[in-house]
């Protein structure tokens, strides 16, 4: 149960925040902070509390075991997350030990094969280093970013709004590591699992396919590094599977294996785990060979933004106020990002930030009026490819995909 | 670190007691009949705010569902009364 005596006694949750853009806090501001949104279930407001990872800065726990720990809003200011603030999300709590032999650098290797490959090779690190280098600012969000938010509340982990975060990547192309075992013809998925998996045998291990077609793009990698740094433990140490544009589901870490096969995989995990049904979102990236009649596997990320320079509740000074945040999507790009003071009746553009590539959290900032009493601030980010954000939550069983326009209140004075 | 062999139902409750994660604090679930059958059972797989996190708002049948697709999907060994038992406690205690 958190109270406020234990997050004041975490001498590392101001630190925490002191480099916050200039927006220095004390630990109370910060402990304020964590009153997180009304919208989540009051169970997991009860038990979520700021704390942090070996390695990590205090971040929103969800869950001990398995470690699922979201990354608090205060963090995308910037649109890249650092590493220490990177959220952790696993299925299993079966994670080896950084010394693990599995996942040591000096000692981990990746087998790469399967019966859709010529033949069967296993890259040690240096040989991964040893393929040409390549490099992607891409935004990692869970397929359930924002599960909690939906109504009625779905079973799962309960994400806010920090189930993600930007990172460049810097790996070998996994299109590269194919062409050592030698991709057939035939095959049409590329299998990937990492060193991590569950406590029991009976319980499925946490294995995911993606299409030939979307392993051979250049920007699919294998990372070792991560905002110049190795990965952290917790993100997938020593290297994870990069998928630019589609959600983490993909992005295998603690990657051990990858097999090039000619049948559709059939784990737990890619089937009936991480499904949409057919027809409620728009897919442009289809995975054909994993498609039902009612169901497909969830792709690429639905466009989506974020107010973050001003907490939902605070107060403001009235006069000119300026209101950022970040927007992203599956890959297409933003085109912009639209703000609206009158709950959606009107709305005016937004300037957009700093361009990382298509991939990565595009900050945007706008000017709006504030006059004393309450101002209702909403944002609406538009893809190149004419995709908006709803206004209406998209309802499905695993609560996914979640878009629906952000909004905060604030106070003006 | 895998347990790779067949868990009994005794392994279970010795994997309990074991020291999980470093960083893993006490989950105070509600005191009541039951209880110890939750903490026994689920704990071995995975930490017990899972069922606070996801409360108030499951109905009965969505923790009857959750407790089965434990067993059957995630193959946790759990006999059929301890099953009972937990699918009594989390309604009773955590439903909506």
């Amino acid at each position: 149960m958190i109270t406020r005596r234990r997050l004041l006694e975490g001498a590392s949750a101001g630190a925490a925040l002191a480099g916050f853009g200039g927006l220095a806090r004390s630990p109370r501001a910060y402990a304020g902070e964590l009153d997180l949104p009304a919208a989540l279930p009051s169970g997991l407001r009860g038990e979520a509390a700021l704390e942090a990872l070996p390695g990590k800065k205090p971040l929103i726990k969800m869950s001990y075991r398995p470690p699922n720990y979201e990354t608090p809003i205060e963090y995308f200011r910037d649109p890249i997350t650092p590493n220490d603030a990177f959220f952790v999300r696993y299925h299993l709590s079966d994670i080896p030990d950084a010394t693990d032999k599995a996942i040591d650098p000096t000692s981990w290797k990746v087998v790469v094969g399967g019966d859709g490959a010529n033949r069967e090779v296993a890259l040690t690190l240096d040989d991964l280093k040893a393929l040409p280098a390549a490099e992607v600012v891409a935004v990692n969000q869970c397929s359930g970013n924002r599960r909690g938010l939906f109504q009625p509340h779905v079973p799962g982990v309960e994400w806010g709004y920090g189930a993600m975060g930007c990172a460049r990547w810097k790996g070998a192309r996994l299109k590269d590591v194919l062409d050592k075992a030698g991709v057939k013809k035939e095959a049409i998925e590329i299998v990937l699992n990492g060193a991590d998996g569950p406590p029991v045998d009976k319980t499925p291990d946490f294995i995911k396919s993606i299409p030939v077609w979307k392993a051979m793009e250049d920007t699919t990698l294998i990372a070792y590094e991560m905002n110049g740094a190795p990965l952290p433990h917790l993100n997938g140490a020593p290297a994870r599977i990069i998928v630019p544009g589609w959600t983490g589901t993909y992005w295998m870490k603690h990657i051990i294996s990858i097999k090039a096969v000619t049948r559709p995989e059939a784990s737990f995990w890619m089937n009936p785990a991480y499904r949409i049904p057919v027809g409620k979102f728009p897919v442009v990236a289809r995975f054909i060979t994993q498609e039902t009649a009612a169901n497909t596997p969830i792709t690429e990320m639905v466009v989506n933004s974020l107010i973050t320079s001003h907490a939902d509740g605070a107060s403001v000074k009235a006069g000119s106020l300026t209101v950022g945040g970040i927007a992203w999507d599956g890959g297409y790009g933003i085109r912009g990002v639209e703000v609206s003071t009158d709950g959606g009746k009107s709305w005016r553009a937004a300037t957009l930030g700093q361009d990382l590539g298509r991939f990565a959290f595009r900050p945007f900032s706008a000017g709006v009026p504030a006059s004393s009493g309450k101002l209702t601030v909403m944002a609406r980010a538009t893809n190149n490819i004419g995709q908006t954000q709803t206004a209406e939550l998209i309802a499905n069983p695993a609560g996914y995909h979640h878009n629906v326009m952000h909004s905060v209140t604030l106070t003006v004075g | 670190m895998r347990i790779v062999t067949a868990l009994t139902a005794a392994l279970v409750s010795s994997l309990v007691a074991l020291p999980s994660r470093a960083d893993e604090k006490p989950v105070e679930l509600k005191k009541a009949p039951g209880v110890e059958k939750v903490e026994g059972n689920c704990a071995a797989c995975h930490s017990l705010d899972y069922i606070k996190m996801n409360s108030p708002f499951m109905s009965a049948a969505t923790w009857d569902a959750e407790v089965t697709k434990m067993i059957k999907a995630f193959g946790a060994p759990i006999s059929d009364a301890d099953a009972a038992a937990i699918k009594d406690y989390l309604k009773a205690n955590y439903g909506g």
